[in-house]
């Protein structure tokens, strides 16, 4: 019971981390169908933005100046550089973001430099919230919950609430109507492109001292939010949100788990030959398959489901 | 697009030419380069060139954007190099010769594996799931280290076996020529495959699925069928990679690796046929020399990926091909001074560009060891004001003057665009 109270909170708190990764990620691809490969390296510059901004003057106005940088930089990317690629087609969108990608990996490198960089919680978030069954709960933990789920409510009112927000949701399901409405889609491009950059930057800021900031980071990511998007359904938020708690459990509870086939074999008074390729297999134990679990749901659904979990397209 | 980048003409006297001059080029390299730095540069671009073409024979010829083709390469190596180790033992009776067709045979048969059900859609879908397949075999190589050989990798001798027909191994120049043989042979037989019904059908599922469906083909068995013969040539490569390096590791599987080719097909070209060579070639360069050279040279490789995606989508060939059909017309007499213009302001921008990178990389790396730079046959102090200046100078008055004569490139170009227009009607 403590082991899942614990695990369960753990999950809960990355998974939301990941949903504003993939939030930014899932609104550009569905608006524009351009899949972002360098949506992750926008969260790393977050988390390196924070760093820097938060040796100088701390980390509460780092956490509000960082993913405006970021989204500043998001929305320079899409004016000067996904438009003009547009015309080519979405392979050559997607190929841009992919180079885009290695590029500030390489000025990470440069900048910053290729090992991790120090940086910390504050002292005031540092520290026990709260004790389950004799695990302390840490504070960041609970702030990172709360960051989250205040951009969710937040996103979630910018969406229903707003002009731009029904805009941006009629854009997402038909662009064309849109932009015959008299509507700047283009702009409205810009705009989701720089907000999503910026949710990711936010995702970094908090996200970056809790994991560790270095220029590894992206890549880790990387692929988990793909994972996301696909499972949760493209174009749909909520089937994001969803598959983000789903993924964020399975990864945290996978890695704490040293159940094997061997193992439950074992049980049953089955013994494999050792040293064989098959005891090999059958010895993995979920924690060492855990990197590999979400690729495989990944495959799955979309071999079984591609529309994902609540999306409404192939 | 020219009828011969669709390869609708028949297969003449020029095209033999071609490829007994392309052969004659290979067998010759190695008397001209006699250092071991080119031999060695000389093998990856072969195996590179193979490597990029499997790829194409997705993402060109079959409308196919993969983020997973290491998959089949690395496998294929993994296999080729536990085969190479069964034939030190002599458990195993095959001339080390013949190693790649198991690379290739392994490649294809995961091809197999995981093709039926990546192959299902196009477009997206079979991005997202080959990016799927291609982390998960990423993950399990670290899961199976019996296999896979954990972070060491699997190494092997490749001087295993009987001599066969004298050839051991032992020099670098043999394996060259192992490498050289194997290159041909595979991009003959990519070649052929694009001119089969198969090839042809594939090119009509990447560009009409629907319509190619109405004629009565599967596109989905089409695709498959594309996908386990490029996985097949993805081995080919692989198990050569094993014999040139003795060493496989997890990286032969990583993303890395299918990002490379991604790269190296791209900037090269895949809409015609020989543009993934071009770009094998030059992001091999990249690789081992121009890495050798300098500590920024993945800046430089994804500034020049960037800059082919934003200008030239078309690759490398695609530009060679429009110069090409201007030549034929007789046209490039009045390009050329554009073009020496423009390229001569664009050296002097990209020199003043390179200056400031390496000064930014030696400030940040070396200086305090030492502050001196050489480049270009300069010694710059990095410290001091005035490389800086001079250097931004540089590349500032080289971009303005590129631009001057970019414009006057395309003024030129739509000359030579009306005149084809009109020898064409």
């Amino acid at each position: 019971m403590e082991f899942f109270l614990v695990t369960a909170l753990n999950g809960a708190s990355y998974g939301l981390l990941l949903f504003m990764l993939c939030s930014g990620l899932t609104l550009i691809f569905s608006m524009m169908g351009v899949l972002n490969f360098a949506h992750a390296s926008f969260y790393m510059l977050g988390a390196y933005f924070a760093f820097s901004i938060s040796a100088r003057i701390g980390f509460w106005p780092a956490l509000a100046l960082a993913p405006l940088a970021v989204g500043a930089i998001g929305m320079l990317v899409e004016r000067y550089g996904l438009r003009a690629v547009h015309r080519y087609g979405h392979v050559a969108e997607l190929l841009f973001t992919f180079g885009l990608a290695y590029l500030i990996e390489e000025l990470v490198h440069l900048v910053w430099g290729r090992l991790p960089v120090d940086y910390r919680i504050p002292p005031e978030l540092d520290g026990p919230l709260f004790t389950v069954y004799g695990t302390s709960f840490p504070i960041y933990r609970g702030f990172m919950m709360l960051v989250s789920v205040a951009m969710l409510a937040a996103l979630y009112l910018a969406l229903t609430r707003t002009r731009v927000g029904l805009v941006i949701q009629a854009a997402l399901t038909h662009p064309h109507m849109v932009e015959a409405l008299g509507h700047n889609v283009p702009r409205v491009f810009m705009l989701v492109f720089g907000g999503g950059a910026a949710l990711a930057g936010l995702a970094g800021v908090i996200g970056g001292n809790a994991f560790v900031t270095e220029p590894g980071m992206a890549a880790l990511v990387g692929a988990i939010v793909f994972v996301v998007v696909v499972v949760g359904g493209l174009g749909s938020l909520a089937g994001a949100f969803v598959a983000s708690l789903l993924i964020g459990c399975l990864q945290t509870f996978s890695v704490a788990l040293d159940w094997s086939i061997a193992g439950a074999l074992a049980h049953l008074g089955v013994k494999l030959p050792a040293g064989s390729f098959l005891a090999e297999l059958a010895g993995i134990t979920v924690a060492q398959a855990a990197p590999v679990l979400p690729f495989l749901l990944m495959v799955l659904v979309l071999v079984f489901r591609p529309r994902g979990l609540l999306g409404t397209r192939d | 697009m020219p009828a011969e980048a669709l390869g609708s003409k028949s297969f003449n006297m020029g095209s033999w030419l071609a490829w007994g001059a392309a052969g004659a080029l290979v067998l010759a390299l190695p008397l001209l380069f006699r250092q071991g730095f080119a031999l060695t540069l000389l093998s990856q671009m072969g195996i590179m060139v193979i490597f990029a073409l499997s790829y194409n024979m997705l993402l060109g010829q079959g409308g196919m954007l993969s983020f997973g083709h290491a998959v089949y390469s690395g496998l294929g190596a993994y296999f080729a190099i536990h085969a190479l180790n069964l034939i030190g033992k002599g458990v195993l009776a095959l001339p080390v010769s013949l190693l790649p067709l198991v690379g290739g045979l392994a490649g294809a048969l995961f091809g197999v594996l995981f093709g039926w059900v990546t192959t299902k859609k196009s477009g997206t879908t079979f991005a997202m799931i080959s990016l799927g397949i291609g982390e998960m075999v990423a993950a399990c190589s670290l899961m199976l280290p019996g296999f896979f050989g954990g972070e060491g990798g699997i190494t092997a001798n490749r001087q295993a076996g009987p001599p066969v027909l004298g050839i051991t191994y032992g020099p670098a120049v043999q394996v060259y020529y192992l490498i050289a043989v194997w290159t041909f042979l595979a991009t003959a037989a990519m070649f052929a495959l694009t001119r089969t019904p198969l090839g042809r059908i594939a090119n009509a599922v990447r560009d009409n699925p629907e319509r190619a469906e109405f004629v009565g083909y599967d596109t989905h068995v089409v695709r498959f069928l594309q996908l386990v013969l490029a996985s097949f040539f993805a081995g080919v490569a692989g198990g050569l990679s094993a014999i040139n390096f003795e060493i496989v590791t997890a990286e032969a599987v990583g993303v890395m690796r299918s990002g490379g080719v991604l790269l190296a097909t791209f900037i090269g070209g895949v809409g015609f046929f020989f543009g993934p060579i071009l770009g094998a070639v030059i992001f091999t360069f990249f690789v081992v020399a121009i890495s050798a050279m300098t500590k920024a040279w993945l800046l430089y490789l994804g500034l020049f990926f960037i800059a082919m995606v934003l200008f030239a989508p078309g690759g490398v060939a695609s530009l060679l091909a429009l110069n090409l059909s201007a030549a034929r017309a007789g046209l490039l007499g009045r390009l050329a001074p554009a073009y020496a213009a423009s390229a001569a302001a664009g050296l002097a921008a990209l020199a003043g560009f390179v200056a400031l990178v390496e000064m930014i990389y030696h400030l940040k790396l070396e200086a305090v060891n030492d502050p001196v730079l050489r480049l270009f046959g300069l010694t710059l102090d990095v410290r001091a004001a005035a490389p800086w200046v001079g250097a931004a100078i540089v590349l500032l008055a080289g971009s303005a003057l590129y631009w001057l004569a970019w414009k006057r490139v395309r003024a030129r170009w739509n000359e030579v665009h009306e005149r084809l227009g009109e020898r064409g009607a």
